[in-house]
């Protein structure tokens, strides 16, 4: 009787054991599997939906805040010093099926190149973890987003760690929510340190160049800048 | 515990062995499909945005 118990018990617990490390399993692996395999479906669905003739009309009016879809893909994110080629689709919205997909975009926050806070949030650690070292970019680095009709290149100028209530970060002119914006921003979030969540990390831009399409890659592009 | 799910299992030793593992095999899938997901709402290094 009492073995029986004690042997039940024992089972139950090892049972459990291998839940967990099985949970473990997942995350650390199976959510970058799927993450992957959703971000690249977002990205060729997205290239393929450009290489179609904009049902907007004109390719201008694509700049201005206009009705996207949740969890659906916008623009790329283009982050040289993550990566040779390190590219990854903006979708919009920032629950966790969004995030899921890319990295995403604050629904309130302006568009890419817009004036005022383009403001973009990404895992660091699982689901494909986009923003795994983001803490590596710093002031000086060119960030480019690319939509269907331009080449945002942003100039990083500082990063800052901040309390995850800071919603600061995201106002058209971080810091000053009064402020009439003049200029185009760029606001990247994270989680801080890798594996916590009682920090944010948080990287600002601003916009140094406009380029259009057809006159192809901002020059960051063509030779990724490894160096410093 | 695991030796009553075998003595209740039909059949000979083979046939056994194919339905505990195919238990097993519907065990993970429902982890990873429904349970995993919802527990992983409430690790913290998923929270990556600022709010209130």
């Amino acid at each position: 009787m009492i073995r029986t118990a004690v042997r039940g018990t024992g089972e139950l617990l090892i049972t459990a054991g291998l839940v967990v490390l099985l949970f473990v399993a997942y995350q650390l692996v199976w959510t970058n599997y799927e993450a992957h395999k959703a971000t690249d479906s977002v990205a060729s669905d997205l290239r393929d939906s450009w290489d179609r003739p904009d049902p907007t009309g004109a390719g201008a009016a694509a700049r201005g805040p206009k009705k996207v879809d949740f969890g659906k893909g916008f623009a790329f994110l283009h982050i040289p010093r993550l990566g040779k080629n390190w590219t990854i689709p903006v979708v919009e919205g920032v629950d966790l099926p969004d995030l899921a997909k890319g990295v995403g975009h604050y629904p309130k926050t302006a568009q890419p190149g817009a004036i005022g806070n383009f403001a973009v949030a990404g895992h660091r650690a699982t689901n494909g973890e986009p923003f795994a070292y983001l803490d590596k970019v710093r002031k000086g680095d060119l960030v480019v987003a690319e939509t269907r009709t331009e080449w945002f290149t942003y100039v990083i100028d500082r990063t800052k760690i901040v309390s995850p209530t800071s919603t600061w970060v995201l106002d058209p002119v971080p810091g000053k929510p009064s402020a009439k914006p003049v200029q185009a921003l760029l606001t990247l979030t994270t989680c801080n340190h890798r594996w916590a969540s009682y920090q944010r990390l948080i990287v600002f831009g601003h916009l140094q160049e406009t380029r259009a399409k057809a006159d192809g890659p901002p020059t960051v592009l063509l030779r990724p800048a490894r160096s410093a | 515990m695991y030796a009553w799910v075998w003595r209740h299992l039909p059949g000979p030793w083979p046939v056994r062995t194919l339905i505990a593992m195919a238990f097993v095999a519907a065990i993970v899938v429902l982890l990873f499909t429904t349970v995993f997901p919802w527990a992983e709402d409430s690790l913290p290094f998923l929270k990556v945005t600022v709010d209130q």
